[in-house]
């Protein structure tokens, strides 16, 4: 086993290459994918690149480094848009595996129910891809691809995501929903972002559902219906099944398609009730 | 080469650096504190501090440490003084078997830094990425909440008030510094390490290819094992008629999980192992499941003598049950049913054997220290005193440690090699080939006459009792016992049957099956009690069994049956509750919450069914003056040290405090059988009062004094004052006995039972334990989820010997029962892990209110009854009604998971 812990981005690009890597951050899928599993043939540690470690906010986007644990998202001060990515972060594994797990991380692991892609589906996140070849962006929806699949290169690595400042707007809340109050794998999972207007109109609303489907995903239709209206705590009485009709649930251990179905209705009503009533 | 600090000290290690911090620290460091329970982050036993944040060390590279600070529990004392916070968790009995402990203590560290007067909330958001599967997790927030402003009061128990004392744990120090030893904490020099190869298939023919050839090309491997190499009998099994599980598959697998191959060599050869580099040709078999499959004409028979795959039935009769159910005014019918249940206790099974001469010394947890050293002489073909368990520290066990599961792999590795040989299984491997809580199939029907008195009850129990026997006899015939509850019933029948399956082998756990007949017999109860129109309480105080009345197998207790004292002690609670869902469901707005209460009860007899279960304890004096308790008791958590050795300090008239113990090595102690069966405080108490005494008479002979006379014990010499007189025993001038001791006695107690006919008809148990329990939950009645608010529990254990410790068992069991009723279900290949396979976090618990009921039995030590398995059984069963009340819905497949809460309130009448 090939082993590196290349010390600035230079070095681990160019490393990348030459061969494909496994890649490690904070660890916490990489061990638990080894237990009872031979270790992959060339693992590169990129804990040492502190230059993609801060979350920083840009003029035209806020960036979050590929460095950035779940804990140093808790504590950034992010504007109201950003809620629902700290409430997920608050609920990844426990504050153990927060403090030590990435978010770009949990992207790149692509499980259907990682808790990080609703709320940034509903940011609009970029992936910011770098190689020796140079920088490329992929909306979020591009980057995940299916189940444990991403489109990142074997040359490429993720250096961090980038959310535009137009969709840094509004307010925005996050549900879980599990069969146990922590250290759990949801059964579905809803982001909300609402922009309200000075006249009680909704200007802008992002949603997405995650869990539910190979890729979390967005609501499109339902955005679109939800757009001009009048925002209220009762805006859950807009929502029907056929705006879940993109969903995709399976039966597993976890739950069943009718119930992630009916739950998912349930928790999208819930957060726009909740985004329709909160003063802007 | 990474640099770090711990726990104040500069360090250089030469560590890969993706070595796991955790694996460092235990091995290179020997800080062996920080425990490892699945080494995936699930269960945060292996928390420790990373410059001041709580991470898994099991998920962290050393080669990212470099320069940082790490902190273990080993940091936390100073100065060899235990900090607040450790004496906090001594104080409230925060620790039982104390594995999770040290992760316990380091999050709260981290917390109490920032935030000295934590709420609730924010503990339990703290400690929420650590796992115990003891306590129930309340005793543990109160010990943090509390940690920096809790005054420390405890003193001795004074003379003859031992028993009934809230004493501490007196074995808990060692848990709340990290020194404690469990299985995997002990490495001796140069030992070898061991891997089991196991069946990747539910059945399957195998043939393997050139092991030589294996061993001799790869560097490392000392030897492979397999079923030809076993001196002995290769075979297995708690109750020796029905032994039949091998320690090495023969050519045939029976479950995904079984034993084929042990694999010794150097650690990190075996740690770096691919199994799938081992030559063996797998042939899987269509396998059955199901035991209705499994029973059918044409299934292929797991063991060729059990017909239709069936292990035995059991059965209880009296009365005509059929006949009687005909005439009721009122009838209810239930089905239910349970998956397989996983003990979960954070401790892998672990330990290292080695060969001394010509015997055999065997370290590691375990529940039942002599029955591992006859299944391990059985199978070496060694005398049975050539093997010495020497237990460990046992980090949960809950029935499953009964059982040998790594024991017989390092025996014989260490037996051939000559070395020492150590094993440690991994989470997976532990959940797939260890012993499950049997799944159950019920069908039971119980009527009443229009006043609501109970007289008939049919009950019908299909048990899997997986691929091998294990403790499958004693799950059938316990349950036809126990199906009743602890009622009145003229007309019973209770039948039971347990089937083999192509699943892990169905044992042991906390209840021995009872928890499951007790859901059908506790919601038919609540179904039965509507049709009559009487409050649940009352039908069941109606019915509930008394002194005098015939048990369903004919047993007729003149005293200590204290069912009614509980559900009497419960009444006011009840009645609370039922106003308190009532007022917020009038009142609720739109929101979907509903409230509900429910009621269950339990009863348990304490020791083997109808078998002698004896236990025997010594107890000496030495020369010094130093008085020594051989207590062979396992204590896994539960407390034995602590309440053995509180019943021998009455008896002998000495405080709990002065006694030494020496515990459970098979060499040192008499056996004091299995820790099972909630046995131990009352077969292994009896046994140390009877020893206590004993002693005390030997003194008080030899001193010739007054039975009242008080021992003073002092260097090499005891005072015996009383009747303003006293008299000095020198010890140094009398001769010792073989043990070493100048007095001593040795006592054993064993209860009488007698057998049962061929109805079920006899003395099970010399006595029963009684316990009601009532929770207070709400259902969201859209998505189907249930968060438990309350629960108030009375459970009358005779006497409590040690009312912290009963406290610690109750909470810890209905948090079993939680995970029973609301999340657990173990299926083989698909939940072999601790993020599949939930079980409650600290954030799933209600608040407890717990009332200790002390109904004096005239059997138990100081009237004292068993409880560990009592506790459990009532609050699935009390979950279940109390979402039926809340919402009408009637879950009777567990586990309740959100889904079937949900279809099951859809399918309502009223909803459609």
């Amino acid at each position: 086993m090939t082993y590196a812990q290349p010390k600035n981005l230079d070095e681990a690009l160019g490393l990348l290459a030459e061969e494909s890597w496994s890649i490690l951050a904070g660890g916490t899928d990489f061990y638990p994918s080894v237990l009872e599993r031979p270790m992959p043939s060339r693992v590169m540690d990129i804990h040492a690149l502190e230059e993609l470690r801060p979350i920083s906010v840009e003029d035209s986007h806020v960036r979050i480094g590929a460095g950035a644990t779940w804990s140093d998202l808790i504590d950034a001060q992010l504007p109201p848009a950003f809620d629902a990515l700290k409430l997920a972060a608050a609920e990844v594994g426990s504050v153990q595996i927060q403090n030590r797990a990435t978010v770009v991380g949990n992207l790149c692991n692509a499980s259907p129910a990682a808790d990080g892609v609703p709320p940034l589906l509903i940011l609009d996140a970029a992936v910011e891809l770098v190689s020796h070849a140079g920088i490329r962006t992929l909306p979020l929806q591009e980057f995940t691809l299916g189940n444990r699949r991403t489109a990142r290169a074997s040359n490429e690595m993720v250096s961090g995501l980038l959310v535009p400042q137009q969709s840094v707007q509004g307010q925005s809340t996050f549900l879980k929903l599990g069969a146990r109050k922590y250290l759990v794998i949801s059964i579905s999972m809803v982001a909300g972002r609402m922009v309200i207007d000075h006249k009680g109109v909704i200007e802008d609303v992002a949603l997405s559902v995650g869990s539910c489907s190979l890729v979390a995903q967005r609501l499109t239709d339902l955005e679109a219906a939800l757009t001009g209206q009048v925002a209220s705590k009762d805006l859950g009485s807009l929502v029907s099944t056929r705006h879940l009709e993109s969903l995709a649930p399976i039966d597993d251990v976890r739950s069943t398609i009718a119930y992630r179905m009916d739950a998912s209705l349930e928790l999208i009503r819930r957060c726009v009730n909740t985004l329709g009533s909160t003063p802007a | 080469m990474t640099l770090l600090t711990v726990n104040g000290k500069q360090v250089e290690l030469n560590a890969h650096p993706l070595e796991r911090l955790s694996d460092v620290l235990r091995g290179a460091l020997e800080l062996t504190g920080t425990k490892v329970g699945c080494n995936t982050g699930d269960c945060g036993a292996c928390t420790v501090l990373l410059d001041g944040k709580a991470v898994c060390s099991c998920l962290t590279p050393v080669g990212q440490t470099n320069g940082c600070k790490v902190e273990t529990v080993e940091g936390l004392d100073t100065d060899g003084s235990l900090s607040q916070l450790q004496r906090s968790f001594l104080h409230f009995g925060a620790a039982q078997c104390g594995i999770c402990t040290p992760g316990m203590l380091m999050a709260a560290k981290a917390l109490l830094a920032d935030t000295p007067r934590p709420s609730q909330d924010q503990v339990e958001q703290a400690l929420s990425g650590v796992l115990c599967r003891c306590t129930g997790y309340r005793k543990i927030v109160q010990a943090v909440m509390e940690a920096t402003q809790f005054v420390d009061t405890q003193t001795a128990p004074a003379i003859g008030h031992n028993v009934g004392a809230a004493l501490r744990h007196v074995d808990g120090e060692p848990k709340v510094t990290g020194e404690l030893r469990y299985g995997a904490d002990t490495v001796p020099a140069n030992a070898l390490s061991l891997r089991v190869l196991r069946s990747p298939h539910h059945a399957a023919v195998f043939e393997f290819g050139d092991i030589e050839a294996f061993v001799r090309t790869t560097e490392g491997i000392e030897c492979v094992l397999t079923a030809k190499d076993i001196p002995g009998l290769n075979c297995f099994g708690v109750i020796p008629p029905f032994a039949d599980q091998p320690v090495f598959a023969d050519k045939n697998a029976r479950f995904r999980g079984e034993a084929i191959a042990a694999i010794v060599g150097d650690p990190q050869t075996i740690a770096a192992l691919d199994l799938s580099t081992f030559p063996i040709q797998w042939y899987p078999q269509d396998a059955v499941l199901e035991p209705h499959e499994a029973m059918q004409a044409d299934a292929l028979l797991l063991h060729k003598l059990r017909d239709e795959n069936i292990l035995i039935r059991g059965l209880v009769e009296r009365g005509d049950a059929e006949l009687a159910l005909q005439s009721c005014t009122h009838t209810a019918m239930v089905s239910s049913s349970t998956p397989f249940i996983e003990h979960g206790y954070i401790e892998p099974e672990a330990g290292y054997a080695r060969r001394v001469g010509d015997r055999l010394e065997i370290f590691g947890c375990t529940q039942a220290t002599h029955m591992d050293r006859e299944e391990v002489a059985q199978i070496m073909g060694l005398a049975l005193d050539a093997v010495r368990v020497m237990p460990s520290a046992c980090g949960g066990g809950f029935g499953s440690k009964i059982d040998v599961s790594f024991q017989p792999y390092i025996a014989l590795a260490a037996w051939v090699t000559g070395k020492p040989v150590t094993i440690c299984y991994t989470r997976p491997e532990s959940m797939r080939s260890t012993t499950k809580r049997h799944p159950s199939d019920i069908t039971l029907s119980v009527g009443c006459d229009d006043s609501g008195t109970i007289t008939a009850f049919d009950f019908h129990g299909i048990f899997n009792t997986g691929a091998y026997a294990s403790w499958g006899p004693t799950v059938a015939n316990r349950v036809p016992v126990h199906a009743s509850g602890p009622y009145f019933i003229p007309n019973y029948r209770a039948r039971s049957v347990a089937v083999h399956t192509n699943t892990p082998p169905a044992g042991a756990f906390r209840g021995f099956g009872v928890p499951q007949s007790a859901i059908a017999q506790e919601c038919a109860f609540d179904e039965l009690a509507e049709k009559v129109g009487m409050d649940r309480l009352d039908f069941r105080l109606h019915n509930a069994l008394r002194n005098g009345q015939s048990t369903v197998t004919g047993q007729v207790f003149s005293a200590g049956v204290g069912i009614v004292e509980c559900l009497e002690a419960l009444r006011n609670a009840w009645h609370g509750a039922l106003e308190r869902a009532k007022q917020f469901n009038a009142t609720t707005n739109g929101s979907g919450i509903r409230k509900g209460v429910g009621l269950a009860t339990c009863w348990y007899g304490c020791g083997n069914t109808s078998l002698p279960n004896p236990s025997t304890i010594r107890f000496g004096i030495k020369a010094s003056g130093e008085l020594v308790l051989h207590q062979g008791a396992m204590d896994i958590g539960q407390g034995s040290n602590t309440v053995i050795t509180q019943i021998a300090a009455d008896a002998l008239g000495v405080s709990a405090l002065e006694i030494v113990r020496i515990d459970g090595d098979t060499d040192l102690t008499p056996d004091c059988g299995k820790t099972s069966a909630s046995r131990q405080t009352f077969i292994t108490g009896s046994a140390a009062k009877l020893a206590g005494e004993a002693l005390r008479a030997m003194l008080l002979r030899k001193a010739n004094v007054g039975a009242d006379a008080r021992l003073v014990f002092k260097e090499q010499s005891i005072e015996l004052q009383g009747g303003g007189q006293s008299v000095t025993l020198d010890l140094k001038s009398l001769p010792t006995n073989e043990h070493g001791y100048v007095f001593m006695a040795q006592e054993t107690y064993d209860p009488v039972t007698q057998a049962l006919d061929e109805k079920g008809q006899g003395v099970p148990y010399a006595l029963y334990g009684y316990g009601a329990q009532i929770m207070e939950l709400s259902v969201d009645t859209r998505l189907g989820t249930v968060k438990l608010n309350h629960i108030t529990t009375a459970h009358d254990v005779g006497r409590a010997i040690n009312p912290l410790l009963v406290e610690g068992q109750i909470e810890g069991g209905v948090a079993q029962g939680v995970g029973m009723a609301l999340m657990e279900d173990y299926r083989p290949g698909m939940t072999e892990n601790l993020h599949d396979y939930l079980m409650p976090t600290i954030g799933d618990m209600p608040q407890f209110t717990n009332i200790i009921v002390e109904v004096s039995d005239p059997e138990g030590p100081y009237g004292a009854k068993g409880l560990g398995e009592h506790v459990l059984i009532p609050t699935a069963p009390a979950i279940l009604n109390a979402i039926r009340h809340a919402t009408g819905a009637c879950i009777r497949d567990l586990p309740a998971t959100p889904d079937k809460v949900l279809a099951a309130i859809q399918a309502l009448p009223e909803a459609s």
